[in-house]
């Protein structure tokens, strides 16, 4: 079952002007046959009542049950079927209602056809309006419903991408937490408040909230912590950017994954101190947002052109903007950069 | 008293099994090590009875240490999250311990560890080679020695391998270097749109291929890149004819 159409009030109001008119003409018509003015408008009042009962019968029918294409033939002979009943019925009382006069009756009987052609073309319109509105409503609501469903799969994809907070980095930091708390107790609550304010922030934001760089950056920094607790002297990191740019906004928990990606790879792929560099700058309106880590250049050539780990970056920026040239990753000698644009756009 | 040697890259990590280990004075620790190279050296000049390893490790991992290994000792592995390697050591019954881990669960492990000592059992380290070869994340490349040194091998880069008594022989740009596996292990584990097994004793690198010629009665040889030149026999040659989609 589908709205009423009755629900618009402005197609309230339209029905109720064309029942106006169509009522005035009928009127004149038959006044301009020289009928008195209330024969006219009786004639007029009691045929259109009729009429008005039948289209509401139709419309309240149509509401309800929707004839498959098939049955559309049925349909328009039911139509016909009401025509001829309604002129019937108003041929009937009006004879009774002008029994003395024997012109009009003369007249009503001559124009029988006539009242049955303009019914039937007139009931017909109707149904035809009908139905196209309601296959119109129901593909508008298929259509959303379309949409919704799409939303929806794209909601649940950015919030999987979102949730790659990798198990790894948990229990590890974890496994350190516990080395402190017999060495270093201290430590050991520095840490611990250290990742439960981390992971609050991964929970607590919405992939489709925009966050400033600085926020994020401030979000990072307790990441960037429990890493180099973990990792010791062995992680170097270092993190540029300026006023101008720390204001600029960028989709929540974004540049983590980034970073993680960067310290795995740096730290696995080569001995001693890994640095990794973490600069922000404006370009074009953009936030140009450069992530660099060393690499092997001899075991890890194959891997760098690929760009590694950073799939679910690349997918995450196309669902969030539609545009595929948002991560760019190049090297320089044995520098890894993975670079993400941030149109400022969006908000 | 028995010598122990701890591999993991994270310092407080190593520090975890070291204070676990004051409960057994049985047990000494002779060497810590931040990465499998480190490991290595240390074992060949300790032969440590037990050695605590970390999976995930900078340049090569727990595995592809133990691969570079010809005798290698007993081991207890350690991991914070690595469903691959779970399932691997779980395949082959072996000990394993899930950072962060408890004293109570650590006892046990080295219960285990000094009853196998005692019976004489030992896990078969091999077999769990065999499997973790065909994890993701190593997959990608061949580690091997050279005297003392260690090369990491990218798949992509080999030109062919060549089957040299229990070793297999991996030519690359640089020459070629030994593995001590099968050729039916390299042939079930290299992906197979890259590297056919053109003949018993070969293995070749489709992409390296530039023609194949017939040489003498039945046989073919391809002629790599290189100029290398790697014996085809008559299926070697049916199967490459099918993957060039000659």
């Amino acid at each position: 079952m589908s709205a009423s159409p009755f629900s618009h009030k402005k197609f309230r109001l339209v029905f109720i002007c064309c029942w106006l008119v169509i009522i005035t003409q009928h009127t004149l018509l038959l006044y301009f046959y020289e009928f008195s003015w209330v024969v006219a408008l009786t004639d007029s009042l009691i045929s259109n009542g009729i009429m008005l009962l039948s289209t509401l019968l139709i419309m309240t029918t149509l509401r309800y049950y929707l004839p498959a294409t098939k049955q559309y033939f049925n349909f328009f002979v039911l139509c016909f079927v009401l025509s001829i009943l309604s002129i019937l019925l108003g041929r009937w009382f009006l004879g009774l209602l002008f029994n003395g006069d024997e012109f009009y009756r003369a007249f009503l009987q001559r124009s029988f056809a006539i009242r049955l052609s303009i019914a039937f073309l007139f009931l017909g319109c109707v149904s035809l309006i009908c139905i196209i509105w309601r296959r119109q409503q129901d593909q508008t609501e298929m259509d959303s419903r379309k949409a919704d469903a799409e939303k929806m799969a794209k909601d649940a994809e950015l919030f999987k991408l979102r949730q790659q907070l990798q198990p790894h980095f948990l229990f590890n930091s974890l496994n350190s937490i516990n080395a402190l708390i017999g060495s270093q107790p201290k430590e050991a609550r520095r840490m611990v408040q250290q990742l439960s304010e981390f992971l609050r922030g991964t929970i607590k934001k919405d992939e489709t909230q925009w966050v400033t760089l600085g926020e994020e950056l401030q979000h990072l920094q307790l990441y960037l912590d429990i890493e180099t607790i973990r990792f010791g002297n062995r992680l170097q990191t270092i993190v540029e950017t300026t006023d101008e740019a720390a204001s600029m906004k960028i989709p929540a928990l974004l540049l983590q994954p980034v970073v993680e990606n960067a310290i795995k790879f740096g730290l696995y792929d080569t001995f001693g101190e890994t640095t990794i560099r973490i600069i922000s700058t404006i370009e074009n309106n953009h936030l140009i947002i450069s992530v660099q880590n060393p690499f092997d250049t001899e075991t890890s050539k194959s891997r760098a052109g690929v760009g590694f780990g950073l799939k679910s970056i690349e997918r995450r920026l196309y669902l969030l903007f539609a545009r595929t040239n948002l991560l760019n990753t190049k090297t320089a000698e044995n520098i890894f950069i993975a670079e993400l644009k941030i149109p400022q756009t969006e908000q | 008293m028995s010598k122990v040697i701890l591999i993991d890259d994270e310092p407080l990590a190593r520090l975890v099994v070291a204070e676990y280990l004051q409960e057994h004075p049985s047990l000494q620790i002779v060497e810590q090590c931040g990465d499998g190279f480190e490991g290595i050296k240390a074992i060949q000049q300790h032969q440590p009875d037990l050695i605590f390893l970390d999976v995930q490790m900078p340049k090569i991992n727990g595995f592809e240490m133990l691969e570079l290994l010809d005798n290698p000792p007993s081991i207890i592995f350690t991991t914070a999250f690595d469903e691959y390697a779970i399932k691997a050591f779980e395949a082959h019954a072996i000990d394993y311990l899930l950072k962060p881990f408890s004293q109570e669960r650590f006892n046990k492990a080295i219960q285990k560890w000094k009853e196998q000592q005692l019976n004489n059992t030992k896990p078969d380290t091999n077999a769990l080679l065999e499997s973790a070869a065909q994890l993701p994340y190593q997959s990608d490349r061949i580690v091997v020695k050279t005297g003392s040194k260690i090369k990491i091998i990218p798949i992509l880069d080999i030109f062919y391998l060549e089957a040299a008594d229990e070793y297999v022989k991996i030519h690359t740009a640089e020459g070629y270097f030994l593995k001590k596996k099968t050729m039916n292990f390299f042939e079930q584990n290299l992906p197979t749109q890259q590297f056919a097994r053109c003949h018993r004793s070969n293995i070749v690198n489709i992409s390296q291929i530039t023609r194949i010629e017939p040489y003498e009665k039945d046989n073919y040889v391809a002629i790599l890149r290189s100029g290398a030149q790697v014996a085809v026999s008559r299926t070697g040659y049916v199967k490459l004819r099918e993957v060039l989609g000659l």
